[in-house]
């Protein structure tokens, strides 16, 4: 009797486990920051294109290349205007929608995919495991962004083809990190006795190995934003990837080109758009890397402790 | 060693042929060239000659067959736009890319080791925190976007360094400096994560317990056993740069390879887009086996 009422107390003094997350973010300002700016980019990629499409859109060319810092302008001109005197800002924040819409849809694609294959190729036989491994040897070997931009030129560039693209270039990631991990969890003794009770194959690979290797596979996907998000910027400013009249970051950073000996503004803010979120998400999955791994966390939780 | 080269050349050869297959293909979906490089009032008859001549008449499979027997034999055929053998342009531009790789990665290679190793030594020092901030810039920063602030710095509004070309020194600085940076930070901590586990190896303990001074225990003793996984890093890097200079030879308008492959997609020279594409393959396939040996040299304990 005494031994569970002590051990209820236990139970209710472990906070909860969203809230612990909280505080381990709170205590590291930078991925705090970080996970901040993300959030600013994600609702203005949620509902920037709603409320400021008229805004963006207008062009009024008495304010071409407005200069920025003009602070008795309404706020969305503060970052100046372009070439055809759309707000800059209001532009950044419509723009916000066509990054995240492709750099989430190919990340998500690619770990999907990627994790199925590893698993596949990691649980099941040999003969699998052969074929998708040498799958994913070729798509290694193929230059990605060339592969992309040859891609572009020949389908008509669209968020959905852009997806396609960057998420198989980036498959062969997640294939085989899911596969070595697989192969070293699937000798543990939970899994052998999961099998030898009888559960089928599926339940053990969805119930014991995938929450294992997740928290991995986690961290590579947040990595990996910031590098898709690099990759369709640069393929956006080649001019292979959204066209206009849409507008990406990366678009606007090349748009800007042509006026940069009399307005630097035009691909100076985009590009720091472009650069503050890739560092954001380079700086969270950094800490991702320590909150979701068991042996590491402890150094996040001393830490709170020792603050609060 | 045999056995693990055939390996390695099958390997290669079934991702060769999948990659001539695909852009071959590819490229032929997307249109007739024939509109392309005649003018709009061409007469119907001038439009068959040209299919003729250059084979465009036939199925796209037998099409396919006689680039596959020219290739075999090394003949990649003849460059619609440039009036010479497609080879041609591909070598020019691949020597320049070559060469901007290799000073490239040779700076790299010593930037990143020196600052690594000096990471490593003090972590959590102020070496450690510079080395972290490169690498963060390196994963983070879209290069196209610091090579257009570095033009307006440095060429528009210094005028200390030519926008594009190559001339002369001052013309490789920019794309060199703006190529650096992503493999630098990536190399960094490959180096300072192996050089700690170098470091606190019994070896090392040993030299340190004998007395021998740091400068030694980093450079001699680390270093030479925390540089193997350095090494596989810096061979997918070189060729990162070899087929994905892209977009800095495109800006500072450098003749590399890059910059041609991407002319003659814009221009459909379906020959200079596909010799390009083989020689860099291939390129990057002696470049990985020359880091398989290189790996075998220098760790003993690996036999393949």
């Amino acid at each position: 009797m005494e031994m569970a009422e002590q051990k209820t107390a236990i139970v209710a003094d472990a906070p909860h486990p969203v809230a612990q997350t909280l505080r381990m973010l709170w205590r590291d300002k930078f991925a705090l920051a970080a996970a901040v700016f993300l959030l600013i980019v994600l609702l203005s990629a949620l509902f920037g294109p709603a409320l400021l499409e008229g805004v963006a859109t207008k062009t009024n060319l008495r304010g071409r290349n407005a200069p920025p810092f003009d602070f008795s302008q309404p706020w969305y001109l503060w970052l100046g205007g372009d070439a055809l005197g759309r707000p800059l800002l209001a532009r950044i924040i419509v723009a916000a929608q066509n990054t995240m819409a492709v750099a989430v849809g190919a990340v998500l694609c690619s770990l999907a995919i990627g994790t199925t294959l590893g698993m596949i190729a990691g649980y099941t036989s040999r003969m699998a495991s052969q074929v998708i491994m040498r799958l994913a040897d070729v798509i290694m070997s193929f230059p990605s962004l060339l592969l992309a931009v040859i891609v572009l030129y020949m389908l008509p560039p669209s968020v959905f083809n852009l997806i396609i693209v960057l998420a198989i270039t980036r498959i062969p990631v997640y294939l085989r990190t899911s596969r070595a991990e697989v192969l070293e969890v699937r000798e543990r003794m939970f899994v052998q006795a999961a099998k030898v009770m009888g559960a089928s194959s599926g339940r053990i690979i969805f119930r014991h190995l995938l929450p294992v290797i997740l928290p991995t596979l986690v961290t590579i996907a947040t990595l990996d934003f910031a590098l898709v998000v690099l990759v369709e910027s640069a393929l956006s400013f080649l001019g292979i990837g959204i066209q206009p009249p849409e507008i990406t970051w990366g678009l606007m950073v090349s748009q800007g080109r042509a006026y940069l000996t009399t307005a630097w503004w035009l691909s100076f803010w985009p590009g720091l758009a472009i650069i503050l979120t890739t560092l954001s998400l380079n700086l969270l999955a950094n800490w991702l890397r320590t909150a979701l791994d068991p042996v590491q966390r402890w150094r996040l939780e001393i830490a709170v402790k020792k603050n609060g | 060693m045999k056995k693990f080269l055939w390996k390695r050349a099958v390997a290669s050869a079934i991702s060769l042929i999948c990659l001539i297959i695909l852009v071959f293909f590819l490229s032929r979906l997307t249109g007739d060239p024939t509109d392309l490089f005649l003018p709009e009032t061409a007469t119907q008859e001038a439009r068959d000659n040209y299919r003729r001549v250059h084979g465009l008449d036939q199925p796209l499979v037998s099409q396919f067959f006689r680039y596959v027997t020219d290739l075999v034999q090394l003949n990649f055929g003849e460059s619609v736009r440039r009036a010479e053998p497609a080879i041609d342009p591909v070598l020019r531009g691949f020597a320049w890319t070559l060469q901007l790789a290799t000073v490239t990665m040779a700076l790299v290679t010593l930037a990143a080791i020196t600052l690594g190793s000096l990471a490593a030594f003090h972590v959590g020092g102020f070496f450690d925190r510079v080395a972290t901030f490169f690498s963060l810039m390196g994963a983070s920063a879209p290069d196209f976007w610091i090579a257009i602030i570095a033009i307006v710095v440095f060429s528009v509004g210094l005028g200390w360094l030519p926008t594009s070309g190559t001339g002369s020194v001052w013309h490789w600085i920019m794309p060199v400096a703006v190529l650096f940076i992503r493999p630098f930070g990536l190399i960094l901590q490959v180096v300072r994560g192996s050089m700690i586990t170098a470091l606190n190896s019994a070896y090392v303990k040993t030299a340190r317990a004998k007395g021998v001074e740091n400068r030694p225990i980093i450079f001699v003793h680390a270093l030479r056993n925390a540089l193997l996984p350095v090494i596989t890093v810096i061979g997918d890097q070189t060729a990162a740069i070899l087929n994905g200079a892209v977009i800095v030879e495109t800006i500072f308008g450098f003749p590399g390879v890059g910059k041609l492959m991407i002319d003659s997609i814009l221009q459909r020279d379906f020959n200079v887009i596909l010799a390009a594409i083989m020689v860099t393959a291939f390129a990057i396939f002696i470049l990985n086996i020359m880091i398989d040996l290189l790996y075998a040299v220098l760790d003993p304990r690996i036999r393949y």
